[in-house]
């Protein structure tokens, strides 16, 4: 039986040593994507495009304004001078925020008022507003807060706050997001590579008719399988390997945990992910459609539905089941524990049930359609 | 012209006698843009908080009780001790932990400074911030309180020095709901996928099959051959368009504030630069697996990642936004969420429309040169 799994796979390493350009796509690419998109990809919100439209035109606006633009999180793009300006700015997106001062701003401040300062945000990207949102209230509050403070020490009084926040962000204290993505990325890199080109390989040989001669041969269809299998388990490791290198080479993510529990999540993890791809070539008769269900399975949930990017827990419920179709989902946690965290097993043994369970659930489900597309 | 007429009816035909293929290039985008469409949000609403409360006075109740009823914190779990803390962060089981100290209250009552101490699991930067936000705001209105009424108590009603309050006004999306930016975002996303993969595996398909070669020593001209395989392309894509319109109108209920029929025709636009670019894979690729790998990796994940649907464009190195500028999903994406969440129109948008004509136009006509130099 061996010998005959063994034949296999060394046939389909040997077809797939002659396709040198399917071997420069697998092995190229994903370190190229990971280089570039680890350098785009990130959240962080600086450099604020704003407008200013100053109506009070005092020694406290500009000074505000010099303390906005002195961080790296506000540019300033324009001063403008009426209203209808405002729309315009925002409407074309030349401005995310604009900041606009009332008329009697330091006449207020002076006697002892309230002053309210508008800010306009561009709020199409909900996400980004809210961010801008919290830099504006945090800049103004704390320049009102100096603006205080200089006046009490003028009369020589102290200033009173009742509490005082003190935020410390654990593992990654610069609230970068990079760090947080680049897991994410590397997950659907993996699970692109091992869910298409294990199903297109099998349907290849069903479409060319190859497969005929296999069915007569004395081969079982699990040998079959299997061989064929094995030559993508060592190429997905390897380009698991290259991946997790690169991050190390080019952002500077050290595995914190355990690396053979690393292996081992990422064996799981490529156990699930063939298995859906074996299972999507059972249920296709062409290339064309093996790729779009892969696609389908694979491509957007992995990166949409696997809490790569959106956090899951704020999905529907339904949603949040059908989460579970992309064995990326929780590689992304595991890989997220053991890179970031450093974490033990304990904090991710069940991600590894899930994913067991996964494969097999697949692997059930391509034998019972195998079977019964060849009883007919 | 009867030719080409015969041709496409050929081609239109054989989808039609797939049924799996049938199914998928119409399902698919369907179901994809439903679920993803719902499950696409970055509504920060849910933020797991954990209660490490050393005072356990009816002050420090009456702060934790903040927490509560802002509706933005699940208060998860209370901790009794420090390790408690650590394990529940590592295991990333809780995204902040509030500590209040054992004095809490006497420092209050004494208006003295109590320090709090907020720990964060910051792996996702972007949620710690958004998270930080929404303490700092809390923990302000709980001091401003405090301050208010130990001026009470002291008698005094005016305010010590002018201050300073910002007054935020979020454009377009008050609420900042991520999902009204996102499913256009996903629609342009699932336009592209499906049909850059049938252009590019429709050809390469006949090619691979062998039926290519028939066509070639047929008196059909290249050029009607290329037509013959463009325009029930357009005709499929333009379906799907219509299809996936109608999803996001009417079963997201998201409103199109400018002109839908501007929007229509620069989705063709798109489509027609992205059938460029599937016929320019099948002219490089010799197999179905090649076309599908180059086709995922150069061509659906750059677009993806780099169009700005889900990464702010401005976030990027100025490298990788040189980059952005070839990316026809970027354009579509600006358009079709300016028509649809602004409501402006062409004389916003013309430079994007004029782009995105110019590079289907460039696509198309290379692609076809290309295409019919191979087949001499």
């Amino acid at each position: 039986m061996f010998n005959r799994i063994f034949a296999i796979a060394k046939k389909e390493m040997r077809q797939l040593k002659r396709d040198t350009r399917m071997l420069f796509i697998v092995f190229f690419f994903p370190v190229v994507l990971l280089a570039i998109f680890g350098y785009a990809i990130n959240f962080d919100v600086h450099h604020i495009k704003i407008a200013v439209y100053d109506q009070d035109r005092s020694e406290y606006t500009r000074d505000y304004v010099s303390g906005l633009i002195s961080s790296e999180y506000f540019d300033l793009i324009t001063y403008i001078d009426n209203d209808d300006q405002i729309k315009k700015l925002l409407d074309e997106k030349i401005v995310q925020a604009v900041v606009v001062f009332p008329k009697d701003m330091s006449r207020k401040l002076l006697s002892k008022q309230e002053v309210k300062i508008q800010f306009l945000v561009d709020g199409v990207d909900g996400t980004s507003a809210n961010v801008i949102q919290n830099y504006v209230n945090a800049a103004t509050y704390s320049y009102s807060l100096q603006l205080t403070k200089e006046y009490l020490a003028v009369t020589g009084k102290k200033i009173y706050v009742p509490v005082d926040l003190q935020p410390r962000f654990w593992f990654n204290p610069d609230l970068q997001s990079t760090r947080f993505l680049i897991p994410g990325l590397m997950g659907m890199i993996l699970i692109i590579t091992a869910v298409i080109s294990i199903s297109l390989s099998i349907v290849r040989e069903k479409e060319r008719g190859t497969i005929e001669q296999i069915n007569v041969s004395p081969l079982s269809s699990i040998e079959f399988i299997l061989g064929k299998t094995i030559p993508y388990i060592v190429i997905s490791l390897i380009n698991a390997t290259i991946v997790l290198l690169a991050g190390y080479i080019l952002f500077d993510i050290v595995i914190k945990g355990n690396i053979l529990l690393l292996l081992f999540g990422t064996f799981a993890f490529l156990f699930a992910a063939l298995s859906l791809g074996i299972f999507i070539s059972t249920i296709s008769d062409s290339q064309q459609v093996a790729f779009q269900a892969a696609n389908v399975t694979s491509l957007l949930p992995s990166l949409i539905l696997s809490g790569f990017i959106f956090p899951i827990e704020s999905m529907p419920v339904a949603i949040q089941i059908l989460t579970n179709i992309t064995p990326a989902k929780f590689y992304i946690v595991i890989l997220r524990a053991i890179l970031l965290r450093g974490a033990g097993i304990s904090a991710f043994w069940d991600q590894l049930i899930y994913l067991g369970v996964f494969g097999l659930v697949f692997i059930a489900l391509a034998t019972a359609v195998d079977k019964k597309s060849k009883n007919k | 012209m009867k030719t080409i007429f015969q041709f496409i009816i050929k081609e239109l035909l054989q989808v039609k006698r797939d049924k799996k293929m049938l199914v998928v290039i119409f399902m698919a985008p369907i179901l994809q843009l439903i679920f993803l469409g719902y499950a696409a949000n970055m509504d920060v609403n849910i933020i797991h908080t954990t209660i490490y409360d050393q005072d356990k006075t009816s002050t420090s109740r009456d702060f934790v009780k903040r927490f509560e009823q802002s509706g933005h914190f699940k208060l998860d779990y209370y901790a009794d001790n420090y390790d408690e803390v650590t394990d529940l962060l590592n295991e990333g089981k809780t995204l902040v932990a509030i500590v209040i100290p054992k004095d809490f209250e006497k420092k209050i009552n004494r208006r003295e400074t109590a320090p709090l101490q907020t720990l964060f699991e910051g792996s996702d930067g972007n949620k710690a911030s958004i998270a930080l936000g929404y303490i700092q705001g809390i923990a302000t209105k709980f001091s401003q309180g405090i301050v208010a009424e130990t001026k009470d108590k002291l008698g005094m009603k005016i305010s010590l020095s002018g201050s300073l309050i910002p007054e935020v006004r979020v454009w377009y999306n008050p609420e900042m709901k991520t999902r009204n930016y996102m499913v256009p975002g996903i629609l342009g996303l699932i336009l592209m996928i499906s049909t850059i993969s049938l252009m590019s595996m429709a050809v390469v398909r006949e090619r691979e099959i062998g039926t290519l070669e028939q066509l070639i020593v047929t008196p059909i001209k290249n050029y009607q051959l290329i037509l013959g395989k463009l325009i029930p392309f357009t005709l499929i894509g333009f379906v799907v368009l219509i299809i996936v319109m109608v999803i996001m109108t009417q079963w997201f209920g998201i409103v199109v504030r400018g002109n839908k029929l501007f929007l229509l025709f620069t989705a063709l636009l798109f489509v027609l630069s992205n059938l460029g670019i599937g016929l320019f894979i099948s002219t490089v690729s010799k197999t179905q697996q090649q076309a599908m790998m180059a086709s995922v990796f150069a061509i659906m994940m750059p677009m993806i990642y780099l169009s700005g649907f889900a990464f702010p464009i401005e976030n990027m190195p100025q490298v990788v936004q040189y980059i952005t500028y070839i990316i026809p999903l970027k354009y579509f994406i600006i358009i079709i969420r300016g028509i649809v969440l602004k409501g402006i129109g062409f004389s916003s948008l013309w430079l994007e429309t004029l782009i995105l004509f110019g590079m289907g136009a460039t696509l198309l006509i290379f692609s076809s040169l290309r295409f019919s130099k191979k087949i001499e």
